[in-house]
């Protein structure tokens, strides 16, 4: 009786499952198919063809601004890997100083804050500093919207290292740099790559606080989508788009294996 | 390179002071003093430990010596040498951590190594000494192994390997034996103590675990609120304590309060509220205070159905008589709670020697209690 019960209840949790999973990628899912379509008409199946990413690719363009987007996202994960890891270290390792709550909590703060507000925030002060917009002020808008979520990651991760690792490394004669950069960093290496992984997609993704940052002539790829999408949808930009899902996927999966892995070598964890 | 070498000039230049003295070292944290003005004499090739509830500063004072904190006041001076303010990294001492703290990314041979590693100690030397290491502590065949794959006892044996790598002057060990369990932890006692020997290092070892302590230490440091209670060996520490908090914090006690009669030729005569009056040996060292407290422990009270024939008229024993109110079996002794008829209650110790015994009281019975004069440690309240 119980077991029939559970049997129908794990068929009602197997429905919900795949109703959800569908809503959220069934949209996707097409879109991936409609990029290989053959036809010149977005919403008519032709047959399966690679014209599409043909023309993406020969499409100067579009090739300037996926650059664009590669380069600035690098370089801002990169900056954001780097600024991430230090305000972590000086909230879990700085114990005494003051602020440190309010510190906290205002790195938090871009987390939560609208995109919009970010984006026009910081447009307003590149443009009070006269700063010529293009790549370095993309960048730099994008560094500061990641490098709390590296933050973040890097915070948990330091949190459950043990102190005494450290001090061991110093009584065993190392001096307080060599300590950290002998064991500190390579344990806290995976959640910095997952940070780094995580900062970077946000980066590709971003097209709000791009748009507000951007110049003449360093155009992200968002951005350059977007502006074809109002003179009307080209399949050119389901090709596009399915490239995008798929190295944003393998950044995800690849973010989540370091922290898992991160987790793993962390302190008594159980023999695998 | 001074962790490694084997002796130390300064060492036979000046015989005269101790490896390690602590003069009045003081430490704060915040308002709460951790440690207050210890002083300390520590010789080379000891076993100290030093003792005391969580909170008395033992675990401060032992930081102190590894470099993690700076004393407030005080020197801490290694063969004669200031190193108070020297960075842990600097020091020719190793600390062995509660925790073990083993480098979880690294396998058990690069943690042992760690340490010569940083010593730039050339690589034939290092996979030398490794491997005598792994032989001492019992580990070879696990030096691939990560620390995550070994039991908590092989654990505790790489990082006492590690600790002792450099050869240090000084070994400090916290709580060294705290993770493991009671019947790993006395088999690792007696490795430990083997290995001081064997290696002829001086350990300070700090410990809530007065067995531990005695059974490791030739010298043990009582801690209470941030000052050594009493510095003493084992048996002086139990047999001898020099403050009523000392014979009440080590082993079992009794304590009867009362106040001093009379002196007369080495023996004290204390009444009692609860236990009638007892005669003492005069203790050498007693304030002048009248009122004091008699210390008894359990196991030198005897307990008989009828008292001994002596002379108790003659002081040379006291006898209390009353009825046995609770019985605690424990295996190889059995604890008596004997209600006096004073009021007081005392507890006794008897060694169950034989698997019948004759000696067993049961709860209601009347008893006399009877201990010798010397067996008294009168204490100031």
């Amino acid at each position: 009786m119980s077991a029939r019960r559970f049997a129908a209840m794990s068929r009602f949790n197997v429905a919900s499952l795949a109703l959800g999973l569908a809503f959220l990628y069934l949209p996707i899912v097409i879109l991936v198919i409609y990029s290989f379509n053959g036809s010149q008409l977005v919403t008519v199946w032709g047959g399966w063809s690679l014209r599409w990413y043909t023309a993406f690719f020969n499409d100067e363009a579009m090739l300037t601004a996926a650059g664009t987007s590669l380069r600035v996202a690098a370089v801002s994960a990169t900056l954001a890997a780097v600024l991430g890891t230090l305000a972590a270290l000086a909230l879990v390792r700085g114990e005494r100083f003051k602020g440190r709550t309010l510190f906290s909590g205002m790195l938090y703060a871009p987390l939560v804050m609208p995109e919009v507000i970010t984006g026009l925030s910081l447009l307003l002060l590149f443009v009070a500093l006269g700063a010529e917009r293009g790549f370095w002020t993309v960048t730099i808008a994008h560094t500061t919207l990641t490098m709390c979520f590296v933050a973040v990651i890097v915070q948990s991760r330091l949190g459950s290292i043990d102190r005494s690792l450290e001090e061991a490394a110093m009584d065993l004669g190392c001096g307080p740099v060599k300590a950290f950069v002998a064991v500190t960093l390579p344990l806290i290496a995976p959640a910095i790559a997952a940070g780094w992984m995580l900062a970077f997609t946000l980066s590709l993704d971003d097209l709000v606080i791009a748009s507000f940052t951007t110049g003449p002539g360093s155009a992200t790829l968002p951005i350059r989508i977007y502006s074809e999408v109002r003179l009307g949808v080209k399949p050119e930009i389901n090709a596009i788009c399915a490239l995008i899902i798929g190295a944003v996927t393998l950044a995800i999966v690849t973010a989540s294996l370091a922290t898992k892995l991160s987790s793993r070598r962390g302190g008594n964890a159980a023999p695998m | 390179m001074g962790p490694l070498s084997e002796t130390t000039p300064q060492a036979s230049a000046d015989a005269a002071l101790p490896l390690l003295r602590i003069d009045t070292v003081g430490k704060q944290f915040g308002g709460f003093t951790a440690v207050d003005g210890v002083s300390l004499d520590i010789k080379a090739g000891e076993f100290f430990a030093l003792l005391g509830p969580s909170g008395c500063g033992k675990t401060t004072l032992l930081r102190m010596l590894a470099g993690f904190e700076t004393p407030d006041t005080g020197r801490i001076l290694l063969h004669g040498e200031d190193v108070a303010r020297m960075p842990p990294h600097q020091r020719p001492v190793n600390m062995m951590f509660q925790s073990y703290a083993l480098f979880p990314h690294l396998n058990v041979r690069d943690n042992i190594a760690f340490g010569l590693r940083r010593a730039g100690m050339p690589r034939a030397e290092i996979n030398a000494r490794v491997a005598e290491l792994l032989a001492l502590v019992r580990l070879e065949g696990l030096e691939k192994r990560r620390p995550e794959q070994l039991s908590g006892g092989q654990r505790q044996r790489v990082a006492l390997a590690r600790a002792v790598a450099r050869r240090p002057q000084l070994l400090l060990l916290d709580e060294p034996l705290a993770a493991l369990d009671k019947k790993l932890r006395d088999s690792t006692q007696r490795e430990l103590l083997a290995l001081q020997r064997k290696l002829g290092l001086t350990f300070i070892v700090v410990t809530h675990d007065q067995d531990e302590a005695m059974t490791l230490a030739d010298r043990i440091g009582v801690m209470n609120a941030g000052r050594l209670a009493q510095v003493a060996t084992p048996r002086q520490l139990y047999e001898e304590p020099r403050s009523r908090w000392v014979a009440e914090f080590v082993g079992d006690v009794n304590i009867i309060e009362g106040r001093i009669e009379t002196r007369e030729a080495g023996r004290l005569r204390v009444t009692t509220q609860g236990a009638g009056a007892l005669t003492a040996l005069a203790p050498r060292h007693l304030g002048d205070a009248a009122d004091v407290c008699v210390a008894i422990r359990p196991e030198k009270i005897r307990v008989s159905q009828r008292a001994p024939a002596q002379d108790f008229a003659a002081g040379t024993i006291n006898r209390l008589e009353g009825t046995i109110a609770n019985v605690s079996y424990l295996g190889s002794v059995s604890s008596y709670t004997i209600a006096l008829d004073g009021g007081a209650t005392l507890r006794a110790s008897l060694a169950n020697a034989a698997r019948v015994s004759a000696d067993a009281y049961a709860v209601g019975q009347r008893v006399t209690a009877w201990f010798a004069p010397e067996d008294c440690i009168v204490l100031d309240r």
